[in-house]
Protein backbone atom coordinates (compact mmCIF):
# COMPACT_ATOMS: atom_id res chain seq x y z
CA UNK A 1 0.00 0.00 0.00
CA UNK A 2 1.36 3.45 -0.85
CA UNK A 3 2.04 5.93 1.94
CA UNK A 4 0.54 9.39 2.36
CA UNK A 5 2.60 12.58 2.38
CA UNK A 6 2.43 14.23 5.80
CA UNK A 7 4.50 17.44 5.88
CA UNK A 8 6.20 18.55 9.09
CA UNK A 9 8.87 17.44 11.54
CA UNK A 10 8.75 13.90 12.87
CA UNK A 11 10.82 12.51 15.68
CA UNK A 12 13.80 10.65 14.29
CA UNK A 13 13.20 7.65 16.52
CA UNK A 14 9.87 6.90 14.86
CA UNK A 15 11.77 5.98 11.70
CA UNK A 16 15.37 5.26 12.64
CA UNK A 17 15.28 3.49 16.04
CA UNK A 18 14.57 -0.17 15.28
CA UNK A 19 15.64 -2.30 18.28
CA UNK A 20 14.16 -5.44 16.70
CA UNK A 21 16.29 -5.22 13.58
CA UNK A 22 18.74 -8.06 13.00
CA UNK A 23 21.70 -6.77 10.95
CA UNK A 24 22.43 -8.48 7.65
CA UNK A 25 25.84 -9.90 6.73
CA UNK A 26 25.98 -7.32 3.96
CA UNK A 27 25.20 -4.34 6.23
CA UNK A 28 27.94 -1.94 7.12
CA UNK A 29 27.83 -1.64 10.92
CA UNK A 30 29.07 1.31 12.94
CA UNK A 31 29.48 1.96 16.62
CA UNK A 32 29.27 5.60 17.70
CA UNK A 33 29.96 6.92 21.18
CA UNK A 34 27.28 9.59 21.63
CA UNK A 35 27.01 12.37 24.17
CA UNK A 36 23.68 14.13 23.68
CA UNK A 37 22.54 17.56 24.82
CA UNK A 38 20.88 17.51 28.21
CA UNK A 39 17.28 16.34 28.21
CA UNK A 40 17.34 14.66 24.78
CA UNK A 41 16.45 10.94 25.14
CA UNK A 42 19.14 8.43 24.10
CA UNK A 43 16.92 6.80 21.48
CA UNK A 44 16.26 10.15 19.84
CA UNK A 45 19.97 11.04 19.76
CA UNK A 46 20.93 7.62 18.38
CA UNK A 47 18.16 7.71 15.78
CA UNK A 48 19.24 11.22 14.75
CA UNK A 49 22.78 9.95 14.17
CA UNK A 50 21.44 7.06 12.06
CA UNK A 51 19.22 9.43 10.09
CA UNK A 52 21.72 12.22 9.47
CA UNK A 53 24.43 9.75 8.44
CA UNK A 54 22.12 8.03 5.96
CA UNK A 55 18.86 9.02 4.29
CA UNK A 56 17.35 11.50 6.71
CA UNK A 57 17.06 15.25 6.86
CA UNK A 58 15.46 17.44 9.54
CA UNK A 59 12.06 17.69 7.85
CA UNK A 60 9.84 15.23 6.08
CA UNK A 61 10.04 15.86 2.32
CA UNK A 62 7.61 14.81 -0.39
CA UNK A 63 10.28 13.25 -2.57
CA UNK A 64 10.93 10.54 0.07
CA UNK A 65 7.80 8.89 -1.23
CA UNK A 66 9.32 8.43 -4.68
CA UNK A 67 11.53 5.67 -3.28
CA UNK A 68 11.43 2.89 -0.71
CA UNK A 69 13.21 4.58 2.16
CA UNK A 70 12.90 1.52 4.38
CA UNK A 71 15.29 -0.17 1.98
CA UNK A 72 17.89 2.60 2.08
CA UNK A 73 17.77 3.99 5.61
CA UNK A 74 20.38 3.46 8.31
CA UNK A 75 18.96 1.99 11.50
CA UNK A 76 20.05 2.22 15.10
CA UNK A 77 19.51 -1.33 16.36
CA UNK A 78 21.20 -1.24 19.76
CA UNK A 79 22.13 1.17 22.53
CA UNK A 80 24.65 0.32 25.26
CA UNK A 81 26.02 2.15 28.27
CA UNK A 82 29.64 3.22 28.16
CA UNK A 83 31.42 1.61 31.13
CA UNK A 84 32.54 4.21 33.64
CA UNK A 85 30.72 7.08 31.92
CA UNK A 86 27.25 8.30 32.93
CA UNK A 87 26.70 10.72 30.06
CA UNK A 88 27.84 8.86 26.99
CA UNK A 89 26.38 5.75 25.37
CA UNK A 90 27.18 3.56 22.38
CA UNK A 91 24.80 3.55 19.44
CA UNK A 92 25.08 0.64 16.99
CA UNK A 93 23.89 1.51 13.52
CA UNK A 94 23.39 -0.69 10.47
CA UNK A 95 23.67 0.77 6.97
CA UNK A 96 22.50 -1.10 3.87
CA UNK A 97 25.31 -1.86 1.43
CA UNK A 98 23.68 0.07 -1.41
CA UNK A 99 24.30 3.37 0.36
CA UNK A 100 27.97 3.21 -0.61
CA UNK A 101 29.90 3.32 -3.86
CA UNK A 102 31.95 0.19 -4.46
CA UNK A 103 35.61 0.53 -3.52
CA UNK A 104 35.26 4.05 -2.12
CA UNK A 105 36.43 4.63 1.43
CA UNK A 106 35.98 8.31 0.65
CA UNK A 107 32.27 7.76 0.11
CA UNK A 108 31.86 5.72 3.31
CA UNK A 109 33.47 8.45 5.42
CA UNK A 110 31.59 11.25 3.71
CA UNK A 111 28.35 9.51 4.71
CA UNK A 112 29.21 8.26 8.18
CA UNK A 113 31.20 11.19 9.52
CA UNK A 114 29.89 13.99 7.36
CA UNK A 115 27.21 16.43 8.57
CA UNK A 116 26.29 14.43 11.61
CA UNK A 117 29.34 15.51 13.61
CA UNK A 118 28.13 19.10 13.66
CA UNK A 119 24.61 18.17 14.64
CA UNK A 120 23.22 20.44 17.39
CA UNK A 121 21.42 17.75 19.39
CA UNK A 122 24.86 16.25 20.11
CA UNK A 123 27.52 17.60 22.39
CA UNK A 124 30.10 15.05 21.26
CA UNK A 125 30.20 12.18 18.84
CA UNK A 126 32.91 9.64 18.22
CA UNK A 127 33.01 6.91 15.61
CA UNK A 128 34.52 4.00 17.56
CA UNK A 129 34.47 1.19 15.02
CA UNK A 130 33.10 0.08 11.65
CA UNK A 131 32.37 -3.50 10.63
CA UNK A 132 32.97 -3.58 6.90
CA UNK A 133 30.98 -6.36 5.25
CA UNK A 134 32.86 -8.79 3.00
CA UNK A 135 30.68 -7.65 0.11
CA UNK A 136 32.22 -4.17 0.43
CA UNK A 137 35.76 -5.35 1.18
CA UNK A 138 35.88 -7.34 -2.04
CA UNK A 139 35.33 -4.12 -4.01
CA UNK A 140 38.34 -2.37 -2.44
CA UNK A 141 41.88 -2.60 -3.82
CA UNK A 142 43.58 -3.01 -0.45
CA UNK A 143 47.34 -3.00 0.12
CA UNK A 144 49.21 -2.86 -3.19
CA UNK A 145 51.57 -5.68 -2.14
CA UNK A 146 51.06 -6.85 1.44
CA UNK A 147 53.36 -8.38 4.04
CA UNK A 148 54.35 -11.56 2.19
CA UNK A 149 55.29 -9.74 -1.03
CA UNK A 150 57.18 -7.02 0.84
CA UNK A 151 59.27 -9.61 2.72
CA UNK A 152 60.06 -11.39 -0.55
CA UNK A 153 61.02 -8.16 -2.34
CA UNK A 154 63.19 -6.90 0.51
CA UNK A 155 64.57 -10.33 1.49
CA UNK A 156 63.77 -9.76 5.20
CA UNK A 157 62.59 -12.76 7.17
CA UNK A 158 62.08 -13.83 10.74
CA UNK A 159 62.35 -10.45 12.40
CA UNK A 160 60.83 -6.96 12.48
CA UNK A 161 62.26 -4.56 9.90
CA UNK A 162 64.40 -1.69 11.06
CA UNK A 163 64.18 1.90 9.91
CA UNK A 164 64.66 5.52 10.80
CA UNK A 165 63.57 8.96 9.73
CA UNK A 166 66.22 11.28 8.39
CA UNK A 167 66.95 14.19 10.74
CA UNK A 168 66.99 17.15 10.95
CA UNK A 169 63.64 16.84 9.30
CA UNK A 170 63.89 20.12 7.46
CA UNK A 171 66.73 22.15 6.02
CA UNK A 172 69.24 19.68 4.58
CA UNK A 173 70.40 19.98 0.97
CA UNK A 174 69.80 16.98 -1.28
CA UNK A 175 73.41 15.84 -1.10
CA UNK A 176 73.67 16.17 2.70
CA UNK A 177 70.38 14.37 3.05
CA UNK A 178 71.62 11.49 0.88
CA UNK A 179 74.72 11.28 3.09
CA UNK A 180 72.59 10.67 6.18
CA UNK A 181 70.58 8.00 4.29
CA UNK A 182 73.83 6.28 3.28
CA UNK A 183 75.19 6.35 6.86
CA UNK A 184 72.02 4.75 8.29
CA UNK A 185 71.77 2.05 5.66
CA UNK A 186 75.43 1.06 5.69
CA UNK A 187 75.14 0.79 9.48
CA UNK A 188 72.55 -1.97 9.23
CA UNK A 189 69.07 -0.46 8.81
CA UNK A 190 66.70 -1.90 6.23
CA UNK A 191 64.92 1.37 5.50
CA UNK A 192 65.26 5.08 5.93
CA UNK A 193 62.34 7.45 5.65
CA UNK A 194 61.59 10.95 4.42
CA UNK A 195 60.12 12.95 7.22
CA UNK A 196 56.47 13.70 6.47
CA UNK A 197 57.29 17.42 6.30
CA UNK A 198 59.68 16.80 3.43
CA UNK A 199 57.86 17.25 0.12
CA UNK A 200 59.67 19.63 -2.25
CA UNK A 201 60.86 22.72 -0.46
CA UNK A 202 63.18 25.47 -1.67
CA UNK A 203 66.15 24.05 0.25
CA UNK A 204 65.73 20.61 -1.32
CA UNK A 205 63.59 19.98 -4.40
CA UNK A 206 62.19 16.50 -4.75
CA UNK A 207 64.05 15.48 -7.88
CA UNK A 208 67.40 16.38 -6.37
CA UNK A 209 66.57 14.44 -3.20
CA UNK A 210 65.41 11.37 -5.12
CA UNK A 211 68.64 11.23 -7.14
CA UNK A 212 70.98 11.48 -4.17
CA UNK A 213 68.92 9.07 -2.11
CA UNK A 214 68.88 6.51 -4.93
CA UNK A 215 72.67 6.66 -5.11
CA UNK A 216 72.93 6.21 -1.33
CA UNK A 217 70.58 3.21 -1.36
CA UNK A 218 72.46 1.54 -4.21
CA UNK A 219 75.84 2.08 -2.61
CA UNK A 220 74.76 0.80 0.81
CA UNK A 221 73.20 -2.23 -0.82
CA UNK A 222 76.37 -3.04 -2.76
CA UNK A 223 78.63 -2.62 0.28
CA UNK A 224 76.54 -4.54 2.82
CA UNK A 225 75.17 -7.25 0.55
CA UNK A 226 71.69 -6.65 1.97
CA UNK A 227 68.52 -5.21 0.40
CA UNK A 228 67.90 -1.57 1.31
CA UNK A 229 65.21 1.03 0.70
CA UNK A 230 64.23 4.63 1.41
CA UNK A 231 60.61 5.80 1.60
CA UNK A 232 60.55 8.54 -1.02
CA UNK A 233 57.73 10.86 -0.02
CA UNK A 234 55.49 11.46 -3.03
CA UNK A 235 52.89 13.49 -1.12
CA UNK A 236 52.33 16.63 -3.18
CA UNK A 237 49.98 19.53 -3.75
CA UNK A 238 48.19 17.86 -6.66
CA UNK A 239 47.66 14.28 -7.82
CA UNK A 240 49.54 15.04 -11.05
CA UNK A 241 52.68 16.02 -9.14
CA UNK A 242 52.27 13.00 -6.85
CA UNK A 243 52.25 10.61 -9.81
CA UNK A 244 55.17 12.43 -11.43
CA UNK A 245 57.26 11.79 -8.31
CA UNK A 246 56.16 8.16 -8.11
CA UNK A 247 57.14 7.63 -11.74
CA UNK A 248 60.58 9.10 -11.13
CA UNK A 249 61.13 6.82 -8.11
CA UNK A 250 60.35 3.89 -10.38
CA UNK A 251 62.71 5.19 -13.04
CA UNK A 252 65.44 5.26 -10.38
CA UNK A 253 64.59 1.60 -9.59
CA UNK A 254 63.71 2.38 -5.98
CA UNK A 255 61.69 -0.24 -4.07
CA UNK A 256 59.40 1.95 -1.96
CA UNK A 257 57.59 5.29 -1.92
CA UNK A 258 55.56 7.07 0.73
CA UNK A 259 52.29 8.95 1.13
CA UNK A 260 50.54 10.89 3.88
CA UNK A 261 47.02 9.50 3.66
CA UNK A 262 45.07 11.87 5.86
CA UNK A 263 46.50 15.23 4.75
CA UNK A 264 46.80 13.90 1.18
CA UNK A 265 43.32 12.45 1.33
CA UNK A 266 41.75 9.05 0.79
CA UNK A 267 41.08 9.57 -2.90
CA UNK A 268 44.71 10.45 -3.61
CA UNK A 269 45.83 7.53 -1.45
CA UNK A 270 43.67 4.96 -3.19
CA UNK A 271 44.85 6.20 -6.58
CA UNK A 272 48.51 6.04 -5.61
CA UNK A 273 48.05 2.62 -4.08
CA UNK A 274 46.59 1.29 -7.32
CA UNK A 275 49.53 2.81 -9.18
CA UNK A 276 51.89 1.00 -6.77
CA UNK A 277 50.35 -2.40 -7.41
CA UNK A 278 50.54 -1.87 -11.15
CA UNK A 279 54.14 -0.70 -10.99
CA UNK A 280 55.60 -3.12 -8.45
CA UNK A 281 56.26 -0.42 -5.85
CA UNK A 282 55.92 -0.78 -2.07
CA UNK A 283 53.92 1.95 -0.30
CA UNK A 284 54.70 3.36 3.13
CA UNK A 285 51.90 5.35 4.76
CA UNK A 286 52.31 8.20 7.20
CA UNK A 287 49.37 9.49 9.25
CA UNK A 288 49.99 13.21 9.89
CA UNK A 289 46.89 14.95 11.35
CA UNK A 290 45.48 11.73 12.83
CA UNK A 291 45.69 12.92 16.44
CA UNK A 292 43.50 15.91 15.61
CA UNK A 293 40.79 13.41 14.70
CA UNK A 294 41.42 10.45 16.98
CA UNK A 295 42.82 11.62 20.31
CA UNK A 296 39.74 13.03 22.09
CA UNK A 297 37.97 10.18 23.91
CA UNK A 298 34.48 11.58 23.19
CA UNK A 299 34.71 13.27 19.82
CA UNK A 300 36.11 12.37 16.44
CA UNK A 301 37.08 9.05 14.90
CA UNK A 302 39.02 6.33 16.69
CA UNK A 303 42.29 5.39 15.00
CA UNK A 304 41.12 1.79 14.59
CA UNK A 305 38.62 3.12 12.04
CA UNK A 306 41.28 5.15 10.25
CA UNK A 307 43.52 2.07 10.22
CA UNK A 308 40.77 -0.11 8.74
CA UNK A 309 40.10 2.58 6.12
CA UNK A 310 43.77 2.62 5.20
CA UNK A 311 43.86 -1.14 4.74
CA UNK A 312 40.93 -0.80 2.34
CA UNK A 313 42.37 2.22 0.54
CA UNK A 314 45.82 0.68 0.27
CA UNK A 315 49.25 0.81 1.85
CA UNK A 316 51.94 -1.72 2.78
CA UNK A 317 53.07 -0.08 6.02
CA UNK A 318 51.16 2.17 8.41
CA UNK A 319 52.26 4.10 11.49
CA UNK A 320 50.53 2.89 14.63
CA UNK A 321 52.37 4.59 17.49
CA UNK A 322 54.85 2.81 19.73
CA UNK A 323 53.05 2.28 23.07
CA UNK A 324 56.38 2.91 24.82
CA UNK A 325 57.76 6.06 23.16
CA UNK A 326 56.96 9.77 23.18
CA UNK A 327 53.58 9.58 21.44
CA UNK A 328 50.12 8.68 22.74
CA UNK A 329 48.94 5.05 22.65
CA UNK A 330 47.55 2.52 25.11
CA UNK A 331 48.89 -1.05 24.77
CA UNK A 332 45.64 -3.05 24.49
CA UNK A 333 44.08 -0.55 22.07
CA UNK A 334 47.20 -0.57 19.91
CA UNK A 335 47.24 -4.38 19.81
CA UNK A 336 43.59 -4.20 18.75
CA UNK A 337 44.18 -2.07 15.67
CA UNK A 338 47.48 -3.76 14.76
CA UNK A 339 45.37 -6.92 14.44
CA UNK A 340 43.04 -5.05 12.09
CA UNK A 341 46.02 -4.26 9.86
CA UNK A 342 47.60 -7.70 9.74
CA UNK A 343 45.15 -10.53 10.46
CA UNK A 344 42.49 -12.03 8.21
CA UNK A 345 39.84 -12.44 10.92
CA UNK A 346 39.56 -10.47 14.15
CA UNK A 347 36.84 -11.44 16.64
CA UNK A 348 34.93 -8.86 18.68
CA UNK A 349 37.01 -8.11 21.78
CA UNK A 350 36.09 -5.12 23.92
CA UNK A 351 39.28 -5.51 25.97
CA UNK A 352 41.14 -4.50 22.79
CA UNK A 353 38.54 -2.00 21.65
CA UNK A 354 37.22 -4.13 18.78
CA UNK A 355 33.42 -3.78 18.75
CA UNK A 356 32.68 -6.22 15.94
CA UNK A 357 33.89 -9.43 14.36
CA UNK A 358 35.83 -8.30 11.31
CA UNK A 359 36.54 -10.65 8.42
CA UNK A 360 39.10 -9.35 5.89
CA UNK A 361 38.89 -12.35 3.60
CA UNK A 362 41.84 -12.52 1.25
CA UNK A 363 42.92 -8.89 1.64
CA UNK A 364 46.71 -8.67 2.18
CA UNK A 365 48.11 -7.40 5.48
CA UNK A 366 49.82 -4.14 6.34
CA UNK A 367 53.07 -3.85 8.35
CA UNK A 368 52.61 -1.93 11.62
CA UNK A 369 55.17 0.87 11.94
CA UNK A 370 56.34 1.89 15.42
CA UNK A 371 58.07 5.25 15.30
CA UNK A 372 58.57 8.19 17.62
CA UNK A 373 60.85 8.69 20.61
CA UNK A 374 62.09 5.11 20.87
CA UNK A 375 65.66 3.95 21.56
CA UNK A 376 67.56 0.71 22.20
CA UNK A 377 66.26 0.26 25.74
CA UNK A 378 62.74 0.00 24.31
CA UNK A 379 63.74 -2.81 21.92
CA UNK A 380 62.67 -5.81 24.06
CA UNK A 381 59.23 -4.29 24.68
CA UNK A 382 58.80 -3.33 21.02
CA UNK A 383 59.64 -6.82 19.78
CA UNK A 384 57.24 -8.31 22.32
CA UNK A 385 54.39 -5.91 21.52
CA UNK A 386 54.70 -5.64 17.74
CA UNK A 387 56.06 -9.05 16.75
CA UNK A 388 57.83 -9.74 13.47
CA UNK A 389 55.40 -8.10 11.04
CA UNK A 390 56.40 -4.59 12.00
CA UNK A 391 58.86 -1.85 11.15
CA UNK A 392 60.63 -0.34 14.16
CA UNK A 393 61.88 3.17 13.48
CA UNK A 394 64.45 4.91 15.62
CA UNK A 395 65.12 8.51 14.55
CA UNK A 396 66.84 10.23 17.46
CA UNK A 397 67.81 6.73 18.61
CA UNK A 398 69.94 6.34 15.47
CA UNK A 399 71.32 9.81 14.66
CA UNK A 400 71.83 10.67 18.33
CA UNK A 401 74.56 8.03 18.79
CA UNK A 402 77.86 9.62 19.88
CA UNK A 403 79.66 8.01 16.91
CA UNK A 404 77.02 9.05 14.38
CA UNK A 405 74.18 7.47 12.43
CA UNK A 406 76.00 4.38 11.11
CA UNK A 407 77.04 3.29 14.60
CA UNK A 408 73.57 4.15 15.90
CA UNK A 409 72.05 1.96 13.21
CA UNK A 410 74.39 -0.92 14.05
CA UNK A 411 73.52 -0.62 17.75
CA UNK A 412 69.81 -0.91 16.95
CA UNK A 413 70.37 -3.84 14.60
CA UNK A 414 72.40 -5.75 17.20
CA UNK A 415 69.76 -5.04 19.87
CA UNK A 416 66.93 -6.13 17.57
CA UNK A 417 68.60 -9.37 16.55
CA UNK A 418 69.60 -10.18 20.12
CA UNK A 419 65.95 -9.78 21.20
CA UNK A 420 64.60 -11.92 18.35
CA UNK A 421 67.17 -14.63 19.00
CA UNK A 422 66.34 -14.63 22.73
CA UNK A 423 62.60 -14.72 22.05
CA UNK A 424 62.98 -17.68 19.70
CA UNK A 425 65.05 -19.45 22.35
CA UNK A 426 62.08 -19.14 24.72
CA UNK A 427 63.25 -16.29 26.93
CA UNK A 428 60.81 -13.69 28.30
CA UNK A 429 62.35 -10.72 26.59
CA UNK A 430 60.42 -7.97 28.34
CA UNK A 431 61.40 -9.27 31.78
CA UNK A 432 64.96 -10.17 30.83
CA UNK A 433 65.49 -7.18 28.53
CA UNK A 434 68.31 -5.67 30.52
CA UNK A 435 70.31 -8.92 30.58
CA UNK A 436 69.73 -9.62 26.89
CA UNK A 437 70.91 -6.16 25.83
CA UNK A 438 73.87 -6.16 28.22
CA UNK A 439 75.04 -9.55 26.94
CA UNK A 440 74.70 -8.41 23.32
CA UNK A 441 76.68 -5.24 24.04
CA UNK A 442 79.74 -7.37 24.94
CA UNK A 443 80.17 -8.07 21.23
CA UNK A 444 79.18 -4.58 20.07
CA UNK A 445 80.87 -1.39 21.29
CA UNK A 446 78.23 0.55 19.30
CA UNK A 447 75.45 -0.98 21.38
CA UNK A 448 77.37 -0.53 24.63
CA UNK A 449 77.66 3.21 23.97
CA UNK A 450 74.00 3.49 22.91
CA UNK A 451 72.88 1.82 26.13
CA UNK A 452 74.96 4.28 28.11
CA UNK A 453 73.69 7.29 26.14
CA UNK A 454 69.95 6.64 26.54
CA UNK A 455 69.86 4.98 29.94
CA UNK A 456 67.98 7.85 31.60
CA UNK A 457 65.31 8.64 28.99
CA UNK A 458 61.75 7.63 29.76
CA UNK A 459 58.38 8.83 28.50
CA UNK A 460 55.99 8.08 31.32
CA UNK A 461 52.88 10.18 30.87
CA UNK A 462 49.45 8.65 31.25
CA UNK A 463 47.51 8.19 27.99
CA UNK A 464 44.67 10.67 27.37
CA UNK A 465 42.48 8.28 25.42
CA UNK A 466 41.93 4.98 27.21
CA UNK A 467 39.59 2.08 26.64
CA UNK A 468 36.22 2.54 28.34
CA UNK A 469 36.26 0.36 31.44
CA UNK A 470 34.79 0.53 34.93
CA UNK B 1 98.52 17.66 24.89
CA UNK B 2 97.60 15.89 21.65
CA UNK B 3 93.95 15.82 20.60
CA UNK B 4 92.26 12.52 21.45
CA UNK B 5 88.87 11.79 19.94
CA UNK B 6 86.42 9.53 21.74
CA UNK B 7 84.51 8.92 18.52
CA UNK B 8 84.95 5.46 17.01
CA UNK B 9 85.17 4.73 13.30
CA UNK B 10 82.26 2.55 12.27
CA UNK B 11 83.33 0.41 9.34
CA UNK B 12 80.74 -0.98 6.97
CA UNK B 13 80.41 -4.74 7.16
CA UNK B 14 78.99 -7.13 4.59
CA UNK B 15 76.29 -9.16 6.34
CA UNK B 16 73.83 -11.88 5.42
CA UNK B 17 70.51 -10.45 6.63
CA UNK B 18 68.86 -11.80 9.82
CA UNK B 19 71.31 -12.44 12.70
CA UNK B 20 74.10 -11.05 10.52
CA UNK B 21 75.00 -8.62 13.31
CA UNK B 22 75.39 -11.29 16.00
CA UNK B 23 78.46 -13.46 16.62
CA UNK B 24 78.28 -17.00 15.16
CA UNK B 25 75.89 -19.19 17.16
CA UNK B 26 77.04 -22.06 19.34
CA UNK B 27 75.71 -25.56 18.76
CA UNK B 28 73.18 -25.13 21.60
CA UNK B 29 71.97 -21.81 20.26
CA UNK B 30 71.36 -23.36 16.85
CA UNK B 31 69.37 -26.15 18.51
CA UNK B 32 67.20 -23.47 20.21
CA UNK B 33 66.40 -21.84 16.87
CA UNK B 34 65.54 -25.16 15.22
CA UNK B 35 63.30 -26.03 18.16
CA UNK B 36 61.52 -22.69 17.68
CA UNK B 37 60.95 -23.37 13.97
CA UNK B 38 59.49 -26.81 14.70
CA UNK B 39 57.35 -25.51 17.60
CA UNK B 40 55.78 -22.93 15.25
CA UNK B 41 54.69 -25.71 12.90
CA UNK B 42 57.02 -24.50 10.15
CA UNK B 43 58.99 -26.78 7.83
CA UNK B 44 62.77 -26.64 8.23
CA UNK B 45 64.74 -26.40 5.01
CA UNK B 46 68.40 -25.99 4.19
CA UNK B 47 69.72 -23.82 1.35
CA UNK B 48 73.22 -23.04 0.15
CA UNK B 49 74.90 -20.70 -2.33
CA UNK B 50 78.34 -19.59 -3.42
CA UNK B 51 79.20 -16.27 -1.70
CA UNK B 52 79.43 -14.52 -5.08
CA UNK B 53 75.70 -15.16 -5.54
CA UNK B 54 74.51 -14.44 -1.99
CA UNK B 55 72.11 -11.64 -3.01
CA UNK B 56 70.15 -13.75 -5.46
CA UNK B 57 66.57 -14.62 -4.60
CA UNK B 58 66.96 -18.35 -5.11
CA UNK B 59 69.66 -20.24 -3.28
CA UNK B 60 70.06 -23.94 -4.04
CA UNK B 61 67.93 -26.32 -2.02
CA UNK B 62 69.77 -28.98 -0.05
CA UNK B 63 67.55 -31.96 -0.88
CA UNK B 64 63.91 -30.93 -0.23
CA UNK B 65 62.29 -29.12 2.70
CA UNK B 66 62.09 -31.48 5.68
CA UNK B 67 58.29 -31.50 5.86
CA UNK B 68 56.95 -32.76 9.15
CA UNK B 69 60.41 -33.38 10.68
CA UNK B 70 60.32 -33.09 14.48
CA UNK B 71 63.80 -34.33 15.34
CA UNK B 72 66.30 -31.53 15.99
CA UNK B 73 69.21 -33.92 15.47
CA UNK B 74 68.11 -34.73 11.92
CA UNK B 75 68.13 -31.05 10.97
CA UNK B 76 71.55 -30.48 12.52
CA UNK B 77 72.91 -33.47 10.61
CA UNK B 78 71.50 -32.14 7.35
CA UNK B 79 73.03 -28.69 7.95
CA UNK B 80 76.41 -30.33 8.57
CA UNK B 81 76.08 -32.66 5.58
CA UNK B 82 75.31 -29.68 3.34
CA UNK B 83 78.31 -27.80 4.75
CA UNK B 84 80.59 -30.81 4.13
CA UNK B 85 79.34 -31.15 0.56
CA UNK B 86 79.75 -27.42 -0.16
CA UNK B 87 82.46 -26.17 2.23
CA UNK B 88 82.92 -22.88 0.32
CA UNK B 89 79.17 -22.07 0.25
CA UNK B 90 76.97 -20.13 2.66
CA UNK B 91 74.51 -22.52 4.29
CA UNK B 92 71.28 -21.21 5.77
CA UNK B 93 68.41 -22.65 7.73
CA UNK B 94 64.87 -21.59 6.82
CA UNK B 95 61.63 -22.12 8.73
CA UNK B 96 59.06 -22.19 5.95
CA UNK B 97 55.53 -21.14 6.90
CA UNK B 98 53.01 -22.63 4.48
CA UNK B 99 50.16 -20.55 5.95
CA UNK B 100 51.72 -17.17 5.11
CA UNK B 101 53.80 -18.60 2.22
CA UNK B 102 56.73 -16.84 3.80
CA UNK B 103 59.80 -17.67 5.82
CA UNK B 104 59.08 -17.38 9.54
CA UNK B 105 62.78 -17.75 10.19
CA UNK B 106 65.89 -17.57 8.02
CA UNK B 107 69.54 -17.26 9.00
CA UNK B 108 72.96 -18.34 7.85
CA UNK B 109 74.52 -21.11 9.92
CA UNK B 110 77.80 -21.62 8.02
CA UNK B 111 79.51 -18.81 6.14
CA UNK B 112 81.37 -19.83 3.00
CA UNK B 113 84.81 -18.49 2.27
Amino acid sequence: MSKKYDAGVKEYRDTYWTPDYVPLDTDLLACFKCTGQEGVPKEEVAAAVAAESSTGTWSTVWSELLTDLDFYKGRCYRIEDVPGDKEAFYAFIAYPLDLFEEGSVTNVLTSLVGNVFGFKALRHLRLEDIRFPMAFIKTCPGPPNGICVERDRMNKYGRPLLGCTIKPKLGLSGKNYGRVVYECLRGGLDFTKDDENINSQPFQRWQNRFEFVAEAVELAQAETGEKKGHYLNCTAATPEEMYERAEFAKELRQPIIMHDYITGGFTANTGLSKWCRKNGMLLHIHRAMHAVIDRHPKHGIHFRVLAKCLRLSGGDQLHTGTVVGKLEGDRQTTLGFIDQLRESFIPEDRSRGNFFDQDWGSMPGVFAVASGGIHVWHMPALVAIFGDDSVLQFGGGTHGHPWGSAAGAAANRVALEACVKARNAGREIEKEGRDILTEAAKHSPELAIALETWKEIKFEFDTVDKLDVN
Amino acid sequence: MPFKSTVGDYQTVATLETFGFLPPMTQDEIYDQIAYIIAQGWSPLVEHVHPSRSMSTYWSFWKLPFFGEKDLGVIVNELEACHRAYPDHHVRLVGYDAYTQSQGSCFVVFEGR
